[in-house]
């Protein structure tokens, strides 16, 4: 069994380019020391992961959910929100009563 | 005795015969704050003028000074997950169990720390501080509501709120000797609570003792338009049969829930403890559940999952700092958690791991079928030493190991002090099936009047 784990983990390894991958969807900047540790640490987490595969789960359902309600709805009623004020409380950078965002165009200005 | 050391029902009595007021008792626990939070650092946030100067509401919990995780959002009073990203972020409004505390009465006295975001079992990850253990300073409280768990024990508070996700209430309530309750995932509402896996996340009371705990129950529980996976159950007076025996209960023990990894001397309390729950006329039923190993791997892959979408929504615009301010265990998690949903992977992982929590949902179903409560130690281990959780990416899991299996399927379970080894807290767990809180406190609290570990007191 020791032999299978051993595979397993060799398997599971994932390169630096993947955690790169995987760091742009995720929306997060990593050192070269972070994707060094984490490339190792993923593929250790990856590998305890694998104990699933000795379960047989194809007659299964899948359970997204404990509580068994469905189709949960509120009235259609209109209530109201934040006042305009405490909504742009916590904003770092605010402009006519907006939220500043970075510019997504490239000849954008910051 | 100093007021501070009060239970909830203590303090509603000497209230009620104005032995002392409401304020006495917030300048009592503002007093313990002061002279042992140096050490124990179980507060981010202590609301000193705001615990004085707000109006009491007349209500169940009139007077009552409650520490409160800070995780979550209070109006006006900062709210920080214990991350950089929120370290000035301060709430327009009160989550559902805030509002509900204030409501009946309670004083907020302060924010308390966790594992940043929750993402741990140690508070070790928290961005400001690790808070102490009370019964040995160079030991971890357990987490991630450690700073809750810390300051019950510590009698800076009457009573704390924490979350569990999979294990966040009941293993620092273990490790630090007092009762944690994770209530039914639905019971309790988690609006206004900063997520972490939120098909998991269950808010519940951390107290002094199991009576303690079904008093905040029935202040916290119920159905909240605000949050739709509240479950719309009736609340029942959980005082009202927590006294009644627990003669002929059919009590599950579970041979996979004492595994070789775990402490000897832990394992020998536990045998002990459930001596004193069949002296009390329960029956004890050996049971075979499903190795606990299992449950890591689906809540690891579910829980990561679940964050990396959850903390998607932190861009710095509206509220709180960039993303670059996450910790490493923040990152981690989001990376796994991106990893398993990314095209491609979605099938082997995150599909595959809800087909697996259907099959421990199966297995405690069954188990219920023949038991009425299954009983187990809380934790493999006392609590470790300060820096044991730098030791392994999956830290919080392994020592949740008891834990994830009966959060995965959404269960109530409770934690108690069943003892104590080599001068540390062992914690006892009572799991039942959805909304069986009643029962499982009155299980609590039958093995608490036969036993007096509760009223120990750590020496600070």
């Amino acid at each position: 069994m020791k032999k299978n784990l051993k595979f397993k983990i060799e398997n599971l390894k994932l390169s630096e380019t993947e955690v790169v991958h995987v760091a742009k969807l995720a929306n997060l900047v990593l050192t070269t020391a972070e994707v060094k540790k984490f490339q190792s640490q993923l593929s250790e987490t990856l590998a305890y992961i694998a104990i699933l595969d000795k379960i047989s789960t194809q007659k299964l359902l899948p359970t997204s959910q404990v509580t068994g309600l469905e189709n949960v709805y509120r009235p259609d009623e209109i209530s109201a929100g934040l006042p305009l004020e405490e909504a742009l409380r916590g904003a770092k950078e605010i402009q006519n009563n907006m939220f500043k965002t970075k510019a997504i165009f490239q000849d954008g200005t910051k | 005795m100093e007021l501070n050391n009060l239970t909830i029902s203590q303090a509603q009595s000497g209230l009620k015969k104005k032995k002392f007021s409401g304020a006495e008792l917030v300048k009592a626990c503002l007093k313990r704050i002061n002279q042992v939070d140096p050490k124990i650092k179980a507060f981010i946030t202590v609301c000193e003028t705001e615990a004085l100067k707000n109006p009491i509401n007349a209500g169940p919990l009139s007077g009552i000074p409650i520490a409160v995780k800070d995780v979550f959002c209070t109006s006006g009073m900062k709210t920080t997950a214990a991350s950089r990203v929120l370290k000035d972020f301060v709430p327009p409004y009160d989550a559902t169990v805030v509002e509900k505390l204030k409501q009946a009465g309670a004083i907020i006295l302060g924010k308390t720390n966790l594992d940043s975001f929750c993402h741990g079992s140690s508070t070790e990850t928290s961005d400001f501080f690790t808070t102490k253990n009370p019964w040995n300073l160079a030991r971890l409280p357990g987490g991630s509501s450690g700073g809750s768990a810390a300051a019950v024990t510590a009698d800076e508070t009457i009573a704390a709120i924490g979350t569990e996700t999979a294990g966040s209430i009941r293993q620092p309530a273990a490790w630090c000797g007092v009762v944690g309750l994770k209530p039914t995932y639905g019971r309790v509402s988690r609006y206004g609570v900063i997520a972490m896996a939120s098909s998991l996340d269950s808010p519940g009371p951390i107290a002094k003792t199991v009576e303690d705990a079904a008093i905040l129950l029935n202040i916290m529980a119920g159905n909240d338009p605000k949050d739709a996976t509240t479950l719309r159950a009736g609340v029942p007076d959980y005082l009202k049969d927590l006294n009644a025996p627990i003669k002929n209960l059919k009590i599950g023990l579970p041979k996979q829930y004492f595994p070789r990894e775990m402490d000897s001397k832990v394992k020998q309390k536990i045998e002990e403890a459930i001596l004193v729950l069949e002296k009390l006329g329960a029956k004890i039923i050996p049971i075979s559940l499903l190795d606990p190993h299992y449950a890591i791997a689906v809540y690891t892959i579910i829980q990561r999952a679940e964050v990396s979408s959850n903390l998607a929504r932190y861009d710095g615009i509206r509220f709180g700092h960039e993303r670059d301010q996450f910790n490493e265990e923040n990152k981690r998690r989001i990376m796994l958690g991106t990893y398993t949903l990314s095209a491609g992977y979605y099938d082997a992982y995150y599909l595959k791991a809800q087909k697996a929590r259907t099959l421990i949902l199966e297995d405690f179903r069954k188990a219920f079928g023949k038991v009425d409560v299954i009983v187990g130690p809380t934790s493999p281990t006392t609590a470790l030493a300060l820096g044991a959780s730098q030791k392994s990416a999956m830290f919080g899991e392994l020592q949740d190991l008891l834990l994830e299996p009966s959060s995965i399927a959404g269960l109530s379970g409770l934690s108690l002090g069943a003892g104590f080894a080599a001068g540390l807290p062992v914690g006892m767990q009572i799991i039942g099936p959805p909304l069986s809180e009643p029962l499982i406190l009155q299980v609590g609290q039958a093995y608490q009047q036969a036993t007096d570990w509760h009223e120990r007191k750590p020496n600070l």
